[in-house]
């Protein structure tokens, strides 16, 4: 894994270090007041290895999942404990969203009240054919 | 007017869950550059907005602005075109065509006089009416005719924006931009050549969630994706802002993906989104492959002066402060950026 003077002096364009310290200021947040913050990635200028680089610096966590919704999401906690990686892809397989979340557990990972509700019905269906 | 269906009730009736749907609106706002907060807003308008009729009309133009759209990924140009709008028109994708293309844009029109969308790319030849014709009838005629019922339209590309190439000079076709001939609805530009394909189907997103146009700058354009310049993003900007620049495009500095402005980079005074959106389902954008920006969702930037001669050389004075700002390493780009604009604007209403 990129150690800490690896970070503070990143070979790039210096675009990758900022980005790092929100997220810091974000855990902070998440901490003390239980405030999640989510950072879309499609706004940030990156060179060429940036985004790469970020990815790396965040690392892997314990938690991996695969969601398969309009297209495959990939959704990781990183290395740092409340600090989520997050990229939707479409069903053509091309990436149409990168998120950081700073959260307990990122909300797309809910049950949410529709699908139970729908799966409860498939269920009693299942029941009573 | 027949009833079109929710964009809710599409998803639903195609089987896609309440989590595909949350996904499709992060995409959506990220899309709009709305922050995440605004998602659960973003579906509840979402949910209950009806698809939208849309006639696309192509003029003078290369069909470039037509590829761009669709090789969108943001979302597919098919989930555009089938769940969230209803492309009515569009004589180079749709399989009418002649009178029976003509027909249906009558019938579209008709059916949601008042309510939908008019997409024109290409400029409109007032030189000679014959100079281009969609099944005999004139560029002029046939959008005079299409917008009249018309909720707005959206200028597609450098070409309806700005009239764009044709527009040119000597300009042999007399080639105008749409907001000039039409005055009583409102007009949105969506410039570039072509255009980035999410700005495109940001604008029909919009529309669409909330019924409502987007906010605009003074060229018309949609403040959201033309409200900072290429510069104010460009990843290589702290090269400029150390006056580090690459000389031509084979030298150490060129390799090493220093500042463009020498070669002509028109990034200073050009407002859009490359940057940060970048092209081919974001893999980069020109100045990520080693060519300075053109310019190109500028008015007239095509009788600007050379693309590769540096602002300074050019027909912009400004430049040559922007050049010695940086060459000194002053982080007074942004200052300069905005003379840059100030001189830019002039010219544009002289030229
Ligand atoms: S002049 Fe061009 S290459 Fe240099 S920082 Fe500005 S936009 Fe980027």
């Amino acid at each position: 894994m990129t150690g800490p003077e690896e970070v503070r002096n990143t070979p790039f364009y210096g675009n990758v270090g900022p980005l790092l310290n929100e997220v810091l200021h974000a855990v902070d947040r998440l901490l003390e007041t239980d405030e999640p913050t989510t950072i879309d990635l499609a706004g940030l200028p990156f060179g060429p290895g940036e985004l790469e680089h970020l990815e790396a610096t965040l690392g892997t966590g314990e938690l991996s999942c695969k969601l398969d919704a309009l297209g495959t999401s990939r959704i990781r906690e990183t290395a740092y404990p409340g600090v989520w990686w997050l990229e939707h892809r479409n069903p053509h397989d091309e990436v149409v969203g990168r998120y950081i979340e700073i959260t307990r557990t990122p909300e797309i990972l809910s049950s949410q009240e529709a699908d139970i509700t729908a799966g409860r019905a498939r269920l009693e269906d299942q029941l009573t054919t | 007017m027949k009833k079109r269906p929710t964009v809710g009730e599409v998803l639903q009736a195609k089987g896609v869950s309440r989590r595909g749907f949350l996904k499709y609106c992060a995409t959506t706002a990220s899309i709009l550059a709305l922050p995440p907060s605004m998602i659960p807003r973003i579906a509840a308008a979402i949910e209950s907005a009806r698809r939208p009729s849309v006639i696309w009309l192509s003029f003078q133009e290369c069909t470039g602005c037509t590829e761009s759209l669709t090789r969108s990924a943001s979302p597919t140009v098919e989930g555009l075109i089938f769940d969230a709008i209803s492309l009515d028109y569009h004589h180079t994708l749709q399989a009418a065509s002649g009178d029976q293309a003509e027909a249906a844009r009558h019938a579209a029109m008709e059916e949601n006089h008042g309510s939908y969308l008019v997409l024109v790319d290409g400029s409109i030849p007032l030189g000679n009416p014959g100079y281009s014709t969609i099944a005999g009838i004139s560029n002029l005629d046939m959008l005079k005719e299409t917008v009249e019922g018309a909720a707005a339209v959206v200028a597609i590309g450098s070409c309806a924006a700005f009239g764009g190439i044709p527009g040119a000079d000597p300009n042999p076709t007399g080639a105008v931009a749409v907001d000039e001939l039409v005055t009583d609805k409102p007009v949105i530009n969506v410039p570039g050549c072509p255009p980035i394909p999410m700005v495109m189907t940001a604008v029909l997103t919009q529309f669409l969630t909330f019924g409502q146009l987007p906010e605009l700058d003074k060229h018309g354009r949609p403040l959201a994706f033309y409200g900072q310049t290429i510069h104010d993003r460009c990843y290589r900007r702290p090269f400029y802002e150390q006056g580090k620049f690459a000389e031509t495009f084979d030298d150490e500095g060129a390799k090493a993906g220093w500042c463009l402005y020498k070669l002509g980079c028109k990034g200073p005074i050009t407002y859009n989104a490359c940057a940060t959106a970048k092209w081919n389902s974001g893999t980069s954008f020109p100045i990520e492959g080693g060519h300075p920006c053109l310019g190109c969702s500028e008015p007239a930037f095509w009788d600007k002066g050379g693309f590769y001669n540096p602002l300074s050389t050019g027909k912009f004075d400004s430049g040559t402060k922007l050049a010695g700002a940086a060459a000194a390493g002053v982080a007074m780009g942004v200052v300069a950026a905005a003379a840059g604009r100030r001189r830019q604007d002039k010219f544009t209403r002289e030229g």
